[in-house]
């Protein structure tokens, strides 16, 4: 029954449905990277990883405000990246324009290129639910649904129409976030009675049921206690097994244990102090920036100094 | 010279002291006598009002009960009126009346009301004039009286462009549209009580906006919208000015028709026998108030249990 299910889900891999964005954006990858292992894709020297996010001058503004000005940057393939810097900074702004979530508000205006796979995600025949099917989002807070566990998992496959044996995907679902032997017993009670750390996990749960390629985290932690914030982020490392994961943090230490990228966002001001905005200060491998950053004011922020 | 500046300084203490004692006792400790009387007067003044409410209710009840009671029979129901015999005349066609049109209204408010508040919470842009003339004018409808939309439903739907003549459906559609407002309001209310969260969470599984809101946002919001169709057909069913007009004719022996001419309701029934100087009809009235009551009862109540078993199915 298991094997069926996991032949099931990678029967319609989440490529494929990239594959749809870029078809629908008329972009198509030239270089064909999938063809190198799968280890330098993850791992090697980063003009070599599989990008799945490439970020080309992206400016995010509301309503005329600046919230997130000219960023850069490369996302790679089932690597763990970390959005760090002080509130204001932009970090959530920059994640919700990945899977198109800022459409949500109608003042919201992304400027530049954002490419996914290659494909234009903000290109005009681009269907924002499409997006969302391939990326999924984990909130700060968890907000499951008033329904009932199972019900709150099937959510995501019975809207998607994903095929399969309802009962078999949301139990692997729930395995796979670690949650299923604390409510297997439990299915049918009210998601609201669960802890808050296991929301949170349900909300994850409920995220790779639709088996998305990108699932994004806006603080998933900043609402738990530690016991279940390590929780989460051992399920993250698991989890970058199989997605690849962006993670908007306040926690440092977090983003160092975890992450295998992180970006460092800092608020610019203008000279009157009237308007202010986010830029990204420093992109690099985690280690790097927790151990000899490149700029001053990512040392600063990391080591406590300001922020 | 100590003694000479000492006393100065005491009375200053002591004034400072008991200065600072008073300020912190009167934030922690009893309140002052006018204090203490105005909270008793206004606890009064909140004891009476709930009690001529509640005794306005229960004076009406009892007087039906003892009024009416001697008519208390099966021939209340399943007879016709009669202006030779009323002792044994009955409420059969305005029970009737009073079904059908309530149907008819249940069935138009329903999916409007519901309609007309996704439209205005989900999709409305609240920058554009026009949504927001709609709004003041939902607003600013609720608080026209009846007998506006009476007229309105004999110039409109009585007469042409509907013409649908006197009947049932005319009543219904009359009635639908005096409510209507509420039933708006309540529901608009109801849906924007459903956490933003839940529909964020929605979208981010790929639901499509539609999907969201027929399979997130309305059922949970279904507790609260049914309230407002309850309150809505509770006052729906006690209208009697706008049926008059409308052609709820007082005076029907033979069971209505939804389509066809000729009805009346409860309301516009009651009306008729009150109206009559004889003792009998007048019994008869009270009779009718009783029936009413019983009938808003059931329907309220079946309303409450449709409303409980939504809010604990999950």
């Amino acid at each position: 029954m298991t094997n069926n299910l996991t032949q099931e889900i990678t029967r319609t891999p989440p490529r494929s449905a990239g594959d749809d964005i870029k078809e629908a954006s008329g972009v198509y990858d030239q270089t064909d990277i999938s063809v190198r292992p799968e280890e330098f894709r993850q791992r090697g020297p980063a003009e070599h990883r599989e990008k799945t996010f490439e970020l080309r001058n992206v400016s995010v503004s509301y309503g005329g405000n600046r919230a997130v000005h000219d960023v850069s940057m490369d996302i790679f393939h089932k690597n763990i990246t970390a959005l760090i810097g002080p509130s204001g900074c932009g970090k959530s702004t920059l994640l919700r324009s990945l899977n198109r979530m800022n459409d949500l508000v109608p003042s919201a205006k992304v400027e530049g290129s954002l490419l996914y796979h290659g494909a234009d995600i903000y290109g005009p025949k681009v269907d924002p639910v499409q997006v969302r099917k391939v990326i999924g989002m984990v909130f700060q807070k968890p907000n499951p649904f008033p329904k009932s566990i199972y019900d709150n998992v099937a959510f995501g496959p019975r809207t998607t129409g994903i095929k399969g044996d309802m009962d078999d995907i949301v139990e692997e679902a729930l395995r796979r976030a670690g949650l299923w032997d604390e409510v297997k017993d439990r299915l049918d009670d009210n998601a609201y009675g669960m802890s808050g750390g296991q929301q949170q996990r349900l909300c994850i749960a409920r995220c790779i049921a639709v088996e998305p390629d990108v699932i994004l985290m806006d603080e998933p932690c900043s609402a738990l206690d530690p016991i279940s914030t390590a929780r989460i982020e051992d399920l993250m490392l698991e989890l970058k097994e199989r997605y690849s994961i962006v993670i908007v943090t306040h926690n440092m230490q977090q983003a160092a244990r975890v992450s295998d990228m992180t970006a460092f966002l800092m608020v610019e001001l203008t000279a009157d102090e009237k308007s202010r905005w986010g830029e990204l200060i420093e992109y690099d491998d985690t280690s790097k920036i927790f151990t000899n950053p490149g700029d001053s004011r990512t040392e600063d922020y990391i080591s406590g100094r300001v922020g | 010279m100590a003694t000479d500046e000492k006393p100065p300084r005491t009375a200053r203490t002591r004034l400072a002291v008991a200065g600072a004692r008073s300020s912190t006792e009167s934030v922690f400790g009893a309140r002052g006598r006018g204090d203490r009387l105005g909270n008793r007067f206004f606890l009064a003044f909140l004891l009476l009002g709930m009690a001529m409410a509640i005794t306005g209710l229960a004076a009406m009840i009892i007087w039906a009960i003892i009024e009416g009671s001697p008519r208390l029979s099966m021939d209340l129901i399943t007879n016709g009126p009669s202006t030779l015999a009323p002792e044994t005349a009955g409420y059969r066609p305005a029970i009737l009346g009073s079904i059908y049109v309530i149907g008819g209204v249940i069935a138009l408010i329903v999916p409007l009301g519901v309609g007309a508040a996704v439209y205005l919470e989900e999709f409305a842009d609240k920058t554009r004039w026009w949504n927001r003339l709609i709004e003041l004018n939902i607003q600013n409808l609720a608080g026209v009286p009846s007998i506006v939309f009476g007229i309105l439903g004999l110039a409109f739907i009585v007469r042409s462009p509907l013409s649908l003549g006197a009947v049932p459906a005319a009543g219904a559609v009359t009635i639908a549209l005096l409510v209507l407002p509420t039933v708006i309001i309540a529901a608009r209310e109801a849906i924007r009580a459903v956490p933003p969260s839940i529909r964020e969470g929605s979208l981010a599984l790929g639901a499509t906006q539609w999907q969201t809101i027929y399979r997130q946002v309305l059922p949970a919001a279904m507790s609260g919208i049914l309230t407002g169709v309850i309150l809505a057909v509770a006052r729906a069913i006690g209208e009697a000015a706008p049926l008059l007009l409308v052609g709820a004719v007082t005076f029907v022996t033979s069971d209505p028709s939804f389509f066809g001419p000729g009805f009346t309701t409860l309301p516009t029934q009651i009306f008729d026998w009150a109206r009559r100087p004889q003792e009998e009809f007048q019994v008869l009235a009270a009779a009718g108030v009783l029936i009413m009551l019983a009938l808003v009862l059931v329907m309220n109540s079946f309303a409450v249990w449709l409303r409980n078993r939504f809010e604990q199915k999950w």
